[in-house]
């Protein structure tokens, strides 16, 4: 019987842990922007302007194009799913996770890529020049930063021996040191989660610019309820790359066990290093400008190279440490 | 004779019955190709599949004498999991392919073409495959190969009055014959072992490692050829476009996948103990295919020439698997390379099915807009929704993505790749994460490579006025493209049962399955041990169907549901018109100039006359750097040879006077 409670609790609480990523979503892109006003000396809207422009665009007619196909409506539904299913699988307060169990690393870069291929078909349904634009663009911008993701988690699996979140983050917690393979792959995970979260110097999340957008041109015809759901599960991607990053690399705090109280930790610790990662995004956006985009593959293949060094650097240096 | 063997004979049987139906056929009375010949071809197709299943689960071997072949060379023909497991494949695609073929084959019945050929190559074809998967011997063996090769040499010359497809036969016929001579040379070597041509005396024999090396590299080149790995690949890419498409499929699908098996039939079963220094060998040739197959695919705008490269790339991702299996099991990691050779199967058999999906789709656009130029395409969903389905079921799997097929076998290489800190080597700690760098790249962009290519096909407006009239294909064409979209959706759905057929193979060819794989229930995908690493494809899908239904159900009732049809927005400009459109060589502009060092791209601005014209020329370095100096070197030789042919009748006859003369001495001696 005590099995079985702990099981139900186990459950709350992983439903719970799921539900979270939606919600907390906005509040870290919320705080990013506060956080780049603040360092332009401009008071900046309240944390919780991304919630309320989701609930305005909601309550907004939605528009579609004659020429849309029937892609075109689905794909919003397809990408915030596989957006928020590829984020469950991380570990945000807690290592006791049955998504983990269902879905490995490799899964979450797969469910993040199937939502990138809809986006960019989605892109170039309408017939416009500028979604195909988008659309090749952010293929190029990911087909270097999806291998350069993979290298790098693939780091942290073999020192961990395996791709499952949950033991990656518990063998952190229990034998992990900062050895240098976890340096370059902590660094390549950085500019990959930079490009594939279309932050500058990639590509500009407020810009409209026409252009110089990647992921704006993709979703520009996309309005009303529609627009909503990809731009949450664009702030659901932030999240999880910020929430990789932190949990991974600083796993400090995280719950290992269902206590209320170690949660509660948790989810102070969780806050605590998305504040700072949040406030290094907003300074490095502020202090750098947007690149061309083809300086963009240098960055890449300047990630993809950290990522490899570090899994070679891991192999033959650090075996039996 | 047993029920298996009744089953194994009416599959080549068939075969042979459809072949012959086949010459009756003519442009006046088509009906019996279309309702003869082909029902045949896929009866025979069946057939294949179902005894390849029961020698799936029966395990062991058996054999059955042929009362044929030569008095002292009889043919004889053995079933056991390995040649079960690509009877399957082979036998599901051609299902699929015969009533597929049922509607195309109407395309050219208006034709000037002629059909006999058509429906007799295509039952010659049939049954070369399926006799090279049972043979037993390489008498038979190497019939049942040329058999094939030359059955599709006439299969892609169908067309011949285009003088590209007559040159792209020729090169086909070529590298078959070199690929052929390459794999006669290597049953050699083994024969001179065992004194045999019997594959059971050449298994019994050891030869030593100098000589098994020499063998393994004629096989790896001759059956390297057939599979069009990279720098010999270039045949491929001219040969499958110019096949109809059903063909197409079907060598694609099946005949490269025959070249696998031959070479694990060769390598893994007739050589001996096997070497690490092999894998590492077929290692980098599978990741140079991976990698160059896919940038060549990127830059298509030929949508058959497309799925032509990234055949390439994908049967080079199957000699990673296998690669990494033959590291493996010569370093004395039996598990691990079962995992390996499971991984690099379990990516055949979905490249079977969703590669002869996307031929189809090709196909059916070829049918129905007459159009192969992705440049010209557009707006295809609307017109030919179920193939437009299937399609993008297909691009799904090929690029990889969860939760369809494509992704299980990559992530089971994945596994096998991420265990090398079991080796001690530091060469292979450093090959193999490379290896999988080049599997993750050339994953990402396969799907670059599908977006462009569906969303230039089937989304957006239609470019030209007769893509704008394309109509729904015939049924059986649809049933055709359904039957092998059902395949890649199960094979990947439900990965486990599929792993558990699979490890036989491993189990009666290395002695050493995966026990660990399905342990935990048939939810659950755990290759190693379920610590290491979990995947539940069923899991995922169920989450994403419950996810998606949660947010419609939620968005639908929670906010303002109108939706209004308007014109498109494109930023508030001008009315964008279909030429205003990304085509598939501006799709590819950004990555053409990343990965432009390896490719050769010549690039033009002209400015003539009648206006600037932009040339673009892509072309494949290995024509340059691998066939190029060949050929240099065969051109001298001959004419040396010219030398001696004077044309002068005395100097001939003296000439063979000589060789008769150093004949009959060297006979003395």
């Amino acid at each position: 019987m005590g099995g079985d409670a702990v099981n139900a609790a186990d459950t709350v609480l992983a439903v719970a842990q799921a539900l979270l990523w939606p919600l907390a979503a906005p509040l870290l892109v919320g705080w990013v922007r506060k956080a780049k006003a603040m360092l332009q000396n401009r008071r900046g809207a309240s944390v919780l302007q991304p919630a309320r422009n989701l609930g305005k665009l909601f309550a907004k007619e939605t528009r579609v194009a004659h020429t849309a196909s029937p892609l075109f409506r689905v794909t919003p539904y397809i990408v915030f799913t596989a957006t928020w299913l590829a984020a469950a699988a991380v570990p945000l307060l807690s290592t006791h996770l049955y998504t983990a169990a269902l879905a490995d690393v490799i899964v979450v870069a797969g469910l993040l890529g199937l939502a990138r291929f809809f986006l960019a078909l989605a892109g170039m349904d309408v017939g416009t020049a500028f979604g195909g634009m988008g659309a090749s663009r952010e293929m190029m911008v990911s087909g270097m930063a999806e291998p350069a993701l993979l290298m790098a988690v693939f780091t942290l699996a073999m020192s961990a021996h395996s791709t499952n979140l949950s033991s990656v983050v518990d063998h952190q917690l229990t034998g992990g040191t900062l050895l240098p393979s976890m340096l370059f792959a902590l660094g390549s995970l950085i500019l990959v989660a930079v490009a594939e979260t279309g932050r500058i110097p990639i590509d500009n999340p407020t810009t409209h610019l026409e252009l110089t957008m990647i992921h704006e041109a993709m979703v520009l015809e996309y309005s009303g309820r529609h627009l909503a759901l990809l731009e949450w599960a664009a702030q659901i991607r932030l999240l999880l790359y910020g929430t990789l990053i932190a949990n991974v690399f600083f796993p400090w705090g995280i719950a290992t066990t269902a206590h209320p109280a170690a949660w509660g930790i948790a989810l102070a610790a969780l806050a605590g290093k998305l504040l700072v990662l949040g406030a290094a995004l907003a300074v490095g956006e502020t202090v750098l400008a947007k690149k061309r985009l083809f300086q963009a593959p240098a960055f890449l293949s300047l990630a993809f190279l950290f990522a490899l060094i570090g899994l070679i650097s891991h192999v033959i240096l650090e075996q039996g440490l | 004779m047993s029920a298996l063997w009744v089953i194994a004979m009416a599959a080549p049987g068939l075969a042979l019955a459809s072949s012959l139906t086949g010459v009756f056929a003519t442009a006046r009375r088509p009906v019996p190709l279309r309702f003869l010949s082909l029902p045949l071809f896929s009866l025979s197709g069946l057939a294949a599949l179902l005894c390849g299943a029961m020698a799936l689960a029966n395990g062991g071997s058996a054999t059955l004498q042929l009362p044929l072949g030569l008095p002292w060379l009889p043919w004889q023909l053995r079933l056991d999991a390995l040649s079960g497991f690509f009877l399957v494949l082979l036998g599901a695609l051609t299902l699929a392919v015969g009533i597929y073929g049922v509607g195309y084959v109407r395309d050219f019945e208006r034709g000037r073409d002629q059909l006999p050929p058509l429906g007799a190559f295509s039952g010659l074809f049939l049954l070369g495959m399926e006799l090279v998967l049972m043979a037993d011997g390489a008498y038979l063996f190497m019939v049942a190969w040329e058999l094939m090769t030359l059955s599709s040499y006439f299969l892609v010359a169908f067309q011949h009055d285009h003088a590209a497809n007559r040159r792209a036969a020729f090169l086909y016929l070529l590298m078959g014959h070199v690929s052929g001579l390459c794999i006669l040379l290597a049953f050699g070597v083994l024969a001179s072992f065992s004194g045999s041509f019997a594959f059971a005396a050449m298994r019994a024999a050891h030869p030593d490692f100098l000589w098994a090396s020499v063998a393994f590299a004629l096989a790896f080149t001759g059956f390297g050829i057939k599979a069009g790995l990279v720098p010999v690949h270039a045949w491929l890419p001219e040969a499958h476009p110019a096949a109809p498409s059903h063909i197409s499929a079907l060598m694609s699908g099946a005949m490269l996948k025959v070249a696998v098996y031959g070479f694990l039939r060769v390598v893994f079963d007739l050589i001996g103990p096997l070497h690490w220094q092999w894998g590492v060998v077929v290692l980098t040739v599978g990741s140079l295919s991976a990698l160059l197959g896919v940038l060549l695919a990127l830059m298509q705008t030929d949508l058959k020439r497309l799925l032509a490269y990234s055949s390439v790339e994908n049967l080079g991702i199957v000699f990673i698997g296998l690669g990494l299996s033959l590291i493996f099991l010569g370093t004395g990691h039996r598990l691990l390379g079962a995992l390996a050779l499971v991984a690099a199967l379990y990516h055949a058999l979905n490249h079977a099915l969703f590669k002869g999906l996307l031929f189809m789709g090709a196909g059916a656009i070829l049918h129905s807009a007459h159009e192969r130029d992705l440049d010209r395409m557009g707006g295809l969903l609307r017109r030919m929704p179920w193939t437009g389905t299937f399609f993008l079921i297909g691009s799904l799997a090929i690029s990889g993505l969860p939760p369809l097929n494509g992704f299980v076998s990559e992530w089971l290489t994945f596994q096998a790749a991420l265990q090398t800190w079991q080796l001690h080597s530091g060469l292979l700690r450093t090959l193999i994460p490379v290896a999988a760098a080049v599997l993750a790249l050339s994953a990402a962009l396969a799907a670059a490579a599908f977006v462009k290519a569906y969303g230039v096909a089937f989304l957006g407006r239609a470019r030209t006025r007769h893509v704008r009239r394309a109509r729904q294909v015939p049924v059986s064409m649809r049933v055709g493209q359904g039957l092998l979209a059902l395949g890649c959706v199960a094979a990947g759905v439900f990965p486990s049962p599929f792993i558990a057929w699979i490890a036989r193979v491993p189990q009666s060819l290395l002695g050493s399955g995966l026990p660990q794989a399905g342990a935990q229930g048939w939810l659950w995908l755990t290759p190693v041990s379920p610590t290491t690493a979990s995947y539940s494809a069923p899991g995922v899908l169920f989450a994403l169907l419950v996810l998606a239904g949660l947010t419609a159900w939620l968005v639908h009732r929670g906010a303002v549901r109108r939706v209004r049809r308007s014109d498109a927005w494109d930023c508030g400009l001008t009315p964008p018109t279909p030429r205003m459109q990304y085509t598939a060589t501006g799709f590819a502009q950004p990555l053409r100039r990343v990965f432009g060092a390896w490719l050769r791209v010549d690039e033009q601005v002209e400015i003539a006359g009648s206006g600037p014209r932009y040339r673009l020329q892509i072309a494949d370095r290995s024509l340059a750097l691998f066939y190029a100096p060949v050929v240099r070197v065969l051109d001298r030789l001959t004419r040396l040879v010219t030398r001696i042919q004077a044309g002068n009748l005395r100097v001939y006859l003296a000439w063979t006077l000589g060789t008769l003369l150093l004949l009959l001495w060297v006979v003395t001696l």
